[in-house]
């Protein structure tokens, strides 16, 4: 199979790009994510599963600090990127969250044109040196986005105009143009018909030849279509983590083939 | 006082009908309440409703017509010589009131018995004198036709109270009978009184209809007589406003211009404090504060839009004019200002009270900006400060200029503080320290102190009042209709 | 891509110069959020400032206290303690005495002054003060031939020097009073003689004329504002209950209701002087109620706060909890028993919440008063009995305080700040009950 040679590259690059160690997240009195460790690697995708409620998307936010907006959020342990702590006192989040772009559960392109989506990041990253490379940028993010051919005829129109998935793509789109390195999705075919749904799919897995796609689903098949290595949350708890084919063939902890057979979650 | 008791009679009717009709119907039941369709008290109130409601409306009715009838029918024994030039028949009518007033008075303490009252044959410059000693507030110059006049009303009103009374006693007794021949077991008292509470009900909500209308009626019968007194082209396009205040002279100067400049003038600088300040605090306070800093710095600026414009007119007039003035006043300051009153004096107190209705009011827009939208943006790098200017404000524009187009209205409709603070005289000036005046501040001082309504310098006021009106109004509905359609966006 | 983690450009513990640059922004930015909300605390500040060291001023007011001798050849020459003849004797009987026992006061304390005659003293005292003296003789007239300690309300002007407002330079225009007369009342103030002390009148009294200050209270004003509040409240609340739970419970979805809805949005942002507007031509032109009356005032703010009402009114009953309504509607109750049983009573603390703020709001306001005529004349009298409190001519609180703020004599400004400080006293006691009620009654579906 195609992905199973990928995922042995991946494998032999041993290039891991970021490492959580002892990761605790509580909100307020809540303990959310209970000791996880976990080692994402670059250049691969990897789903994290789970029934609703096990903190998969808590731990997804972890990776670029987005649970920074929440105010009773607090998380311990260590979460290095590239060999860096991403909680370092002196992180900037912003600059974090260039480089780990995310994507979201419900498509929330702005209230402004197709164009102004996608620039939105290179212009305030300072990417674009003017207006030709600006364009330029637009233009590779939306191909990359899969998206291009339905938009390239109306780039001035409201990004709100498009359809569910239309919107998804575009949001992809948005979050790829500032070039970033890891790309995290929560969830993001939710939210979209099974059509879009599969486009979107396809999407991520080109995506994965530029990026380290962490994507958080509820769907089994979803995570067996497009990872090469899945991670099975409960309770707060990563219970297994490894490679997709094997979680799904032959899962070591029973909590897990519950799961996987139907019978929690 | 003759009208309380006639309202504690019928009250009375009404509360032994509540009582004897649930007799009756507990009595027809063989008193067992549960052979009767309805709740006995149901059967009360039945009676009592009809008893009260068709003999107030009788009442209302009577109070609304009876002056109508009495004032065309003494006004036709005005003869036209009577009224002086320069007045009108509304102001002979007053005259006539008083006198009557009087005569009753008169009556009433003893002074004059009641053939004398109604004699018209009556020595009036006996009746006159009289008047005077005993201090009743009546004009020198009562003349034969007055008194009659007087007198007539007097006997019209006495004995259109005396048919009021009976013809509303006899209503209350007709609807406490036609209740009491109902309540019967197989009655359905219960439906019959729903409904009439329903239609209670809904005549409550239509008092904001008759509100309305009440104001545009006023607004428009005054400004066609205005106009028929004085040219509407003339209001509308003269920039000059300068009352003569005799009244009689004919040579005012009525525009309205120079008096909309001012009140725009005072708008503008009234909102440029009030949305720079209450647009940022709101930024802060749905961005960045947090819920301690919240929790005190919202109800505190809330505290301004608690305090009365009053406060803020003194204010106004007696502390900041002052301030202003020893800065930019010719008294060792720069010269620009001549007196406290002033431009900057009535927009600075109105942009402060301003400010947390610009505050509350945005507050309440960023905050409908989905949460979705913002972590879009951070989830792509961007600062706070990035977000806010370019994903939060321009979503919450349409809102944000709907909150300030009321802000406007509100600014625009202020009466107190531009009466206190910006000043008498209209001017078409550019200079924000001189002294302007407003279309408010006009309508109390066109409306006060004179009670004269007859003149156009007093009419005036109500052709202002529907410049106003319309002015506020559109600008409101406009605003509504932004701020609904960017919510409907979102929700 | 793949050697970003070797580069020490890129790394995430250096912050680059564009994100330090973009930092800055971000601090400014909130900078200006701060200064904003200072800025209105400030105003807040400067504001209350202003009322409170402008107007604490009015709960003071300076007396003199001396012994006044009542003379019986002047006060009651028949010597029989007729009381209809004592009442002819007018206040010009009485100053002489006041000026007198002032006078000799002054000679007692050895002051030293170029004033000789008793005359002279007509500066220090108000012209108040010999009609209060006489109504204490009237009321009780075994005084007269006795010697009783009397406190002589001081004018405006010594007031104003005791309070610092008037100064010996700003009298010497001044031709009622002179700064001799001020040595006089430094004099007898070091004596303990002439004495600031709490004015209850303010509170209580009634407004006095133009040239009278010192005498001036909001006693009567209160009044005016209590019945005012009165009507406001018996017209307002079951109106504005009926429309509102004919709206959100009863309403069919119909034109008529399109038009009251429109009606009611729009009327809570008409201009309050179009009220005014609209209270002089139907109550006062059209209807011929008393002008000034506060029967009148009471009815044109209930159609001003009759939006506020039925919003928050509505706002509560849409608070009720649908499974209320279809439980009462379940065991076999009409539409209109679970209303008034169940829905009504539950929405009760909202809805009087929302009455108390609307009460505040028409207890300050000032415009449509103007139209109808409760400013301009002294309130000089407490109406009589409950009836006249509504219908005989009268001012209110907010007009008492415009009333004061046009008269010329500074001494007013006092006033008028002193009657904003009541004014606020009554609307936080309003708020704060609305809050408490809110805060208990507050109840979470």
């Amino acid at each position: 199979m195609n992905d199973m040679r990928i995922v042995r590259k991946d494998v032999d690059m041993n290039d891991t790009k970021i490492s959580a160690k002892g990761v605790q997240v509580f909100y307020g009195d809540t303990h959310a994510i209970k000791d996880v460790d976990v080692e994402i690697r670059d250049k691969t995708v990897t789903a994290f599963i789970g029934p609703s409620g096990c903190g998969k998307s808590t731990f997804l936010r972890c990776l670029n600090r987005m649970n920074d907006t929440i105010d009773i959020c607090r998380v311990e342990g260590n979460i290095l990127l590239d060999g860096e702590d991403i909680y370092d006192k002196r992180v900037d989040p912003v600059q974090l969250r260039a480089k780990v772009g995310m994507v979201f559960q419900r498509p929330n392109p702005f209230p402004k044109s197709i164009y102004d989506n996608i620039a939105y990041g290179p212009r305030i990253h300072g990417l674009a040196k003017n207006k030709a490379d600006l364009d330029e940028i637009v233009e590779k993010a939306l191909r990359r986005g899969a998206i291009w051919d339905e938009v390239k005829d109306r780039l001035d129109a409201p990004g709100t105009g498009l359809s569910g998935g239309q919107q998804q793509r575009l949001c992809i789109a948005r979050a790829v143009a500032t070039e970033p390195e890891v790309l995290l999705m929560d969830e993001p075919c939710s939210a979209l018909d099974p059509i879009a749904t599969l486009q979107v799919e396809e999407l991520i897995d080109e995506l994965r030849e530029n990026f380290s796609v962490v994507i958080v689903t509820h769907s089994m098949q979803q995570a067996a279509r497009v990872s090469q290595k899945t991670a099975f949350f409960h309770l707060g708890n990563l219970v297994e983590y490894g490679d997709t084919e094997q979680i799904f063939t032959n899962p070591q902890d029973e909590r897990t083939e519950s799961y996987i057979t139907g019978r929690i979650g | 006082m003759p009208f309380l008791w006639l309202v504690l009679i019928v009250l009375a009717i009404a509360a032994s009908g509540y009582v004897i009709g649930r007799g009756r119907a507990m009595q027809s039941a063989g008193g067992d309440a549960r052979h009767l369709h309805s709740l006995p008290g149901y059967y009360g109130w039945n009676v009592a409703l009809k008893a009260a409601v068709p003999a107030f409306l009788v009442l209302v009715l009577a109070l609304i017509v009876q002056p109508l009838i009495i004032n065309k029918t003494v006004s036709s024994m005005i003869p036209e010589s009577e009224i002086a030039e320069g007045s009108n028949l509304g102001l002979v009518m007053a005259e006539v009131r008083r006198t009557a007033d009087g005569i009753d008075h008169l009556v009433n303490e003893g002074l004059m018995d009641e053939s004398a009252a109604r004699n018209a044959r009556t020595d009036f410059t006996d009746i006159t004198q009289r008047l005077k000693d005993a201090g009743q507030v009546v004009t020198s110059n009562i003349t034969q036709p007055v008194l009659a006049a007087a007198q007539k009303y007097r006997v019209m009103n006495g004995s259109g109270k005396l048919v009021r009374s009976a013809l509303v006693i006899l209503v209350a007794l007709a609807g406490l009978l036609w209740g009491l021949k109902e309540s019967h077991k197989d009655f359905r008292a219960r439906n019959i009184v729903e409904r009439s509470i329903l239609a209670m009900l809904m005549a409550g909500a239509s008092v904001a209809v008759l509100t309305t209308l009440g104001i545009v009626l006023s607004l428009i019968f005054n400004t066609v007589e205005f106009f028929k007194l004085y040219p509407a082209l003339d209001f509308f396009t003269l920039l000059e406003w300068s009352p003569s205040f005799s009244g009689r002279g004919g040579s005012s100067a009525l525009g309205v211009l120079p008096l909309l400049w001012g009140t725009f003038y005072i708008s503008i600088v009234a909102l440029l404090v009030a949305v720079p300040i209450g647009l940022f605090a709101a930024i802060y306070l749905s961005e960045y504060a947090g819920p301690k800093v919240r929790a005190f710095a919202k109800p505190m600026l809330e505290v301004l839009a608690g305090i009365p414009t009053i406060v803020y007119g003194l204010f106004a007039l007696l502390t900041l004019g002052p301030m202003l003035l020893s800065v930019f006043g010719d008294d060792g300051g720069l010269g620009w200002m001549q007196g406290q009153r002033a431009v900057m004096t009535a927009g600075i107190a109105m942009g402060i009270m301003l400010i947390p209705f610009v505050s509350s009011l945005s507050d309440d827009i960023i905050n409908a900006v989905p949460q979705a939208m913002r972590d879009g943006s951070y989830g792509l790098g961007a600062t706070q400060s990035e977000t806010i200017k370019q994903v939060v404000l321009p979503a919450a524009l349409p809102g944000i200029v709907g909150a300030v187009l009321l802000a406007a209205s509100r600014a625009i409709g202020e009466t107190m503080i531009v009466v206190m603070g910006a000043g008498a005289a209209a001017s078409l000036s550019l200079n924000p320290f001189e002294a302007m005046t407003t279309v408010t501040a006009k309508i109390v001082s066109q409306l006060t102190g004179d009670s004269d309504f007859a003149s156009p310098e007093a009419l005036v006021a109500f052709a202002l009042g529907m410049t106003l009106f319309v002015l506020t109004l559109a600008l409101n509905v406009f605003a509504l209709y932004i701020v609904r359609k960017y919510r409907e966006q979102y929700d | 891509m793949s050697d970003a983690m070797n580069n020490p450009a890129n790394s995430l513990l250096v912050q680059d110069a564009r994100t330090a640059k973009r930092n800055a922004a971000e601090k400014r930015f909130r900078f200006f959020g701060i200064a904003a909300i200072a800025t209105g605390l400030v105003f807040l500040v400067i504001l209350l400032t202003a009322i409170f060291s402008n107007g604490t001023g009015a709960f003071q007011q300076t007396f003199l206290t001396v012994p006044v001798h009542l003379d019986e050849t002047k006060l009651d020459k028949a010597g029989n303690r007729d009381i209809e003849d004592i009442k002819k004797v007018s206040t010009f009987g009485y100053n002489p005495l006041i000026q007198q026992a002032v006078f000799d006061m002054v000679q007692a304390q050895g002051i030293e002054t170029p004033f000789t005659k008793r005359g002279d003293m007509k500066a220090l005292i108000s012209a108040s003060a010999a009609a209060q003296l006489r109504d204490e003789v009237i009321a009780n007239p075994d005084l007269i031939g006795q010697t009783i300690e009397f406190r002589v309300l001081a004018t405006s002007r010594v007031d104003g020097y005791l309070k610092g407002r008037v100064t010996r330079e700003s009298v010497e225009r001044d031709k009622n009073i002179d700064a001799e007369h001020f040595d006089l009342v430094d004099g007898l103030r070091d004596a303990g003689i002439v004495k600031k002390s709490f004015n209850w009148d303010f509170i209580t009294g009634a407004d006095a004329s133009e040239s009278r200050p010192e005498q001036a209270g909001m006693g009567v004003a209160m009044v005016g504002s209590f019945f005012m509040m009165l009507v406001v409240l018996l017209c307002a609340l079951p109106i504005g209950v009926a429309a509102s739970i004919y709206l959100e419970e009863f309403a069919p979805q119909n034109r008529w209701t399109d038009l009251i809805e429109v009606n009611i949005s729009n009327l809570a942002a008409v201009p309050s002087i179009v009220f005014g507007i609209l209270g002089l031509a139907v109550f006062i032109q059209f209807a011929h109620l008393p002008q000034s009356a506060p029967l009148v005032g009471g009815l044109v703010l209930t159609l001003m706060t009759l939006p506020t009402i039925i919003i928050s009114t509505r706002a509560s009953l849409k608070a009720v909890p649908p499974s209320i309504r279809d439980a009462a509607l379940g065991v076999g109750a009409s539409k209109m028993q679970s209303v008034f049983h169940h829905v009504l009573p539950l929405a009760m603390p909202g809805i009087l919440t929302g009455t108390i703020i609307g009460l505040a709001q028409a207890l300050g306001e000032t415009a449509p008063l103007l139209l109808i005529g409760m400013v301009g004349y002294i309130a000089s009298d407490m109406p009589d009995g409950f009836l006249g409190g509504f219908l005989d001519p009268n001012s209110a609180m907010p007009a008492q305080i415009y009333e004061w703020a046009k008269r010329a004599d500074p001494a007013y400004y006092e006033r008028a700040w002193g009657g904003i400080i009541i004014l606020l006293m009554f609307l936080m006691t309003m708020n704060i009950i609305a809050v408490i009620l809110r805060r208990r009654f507050e109840r979470r579906w």
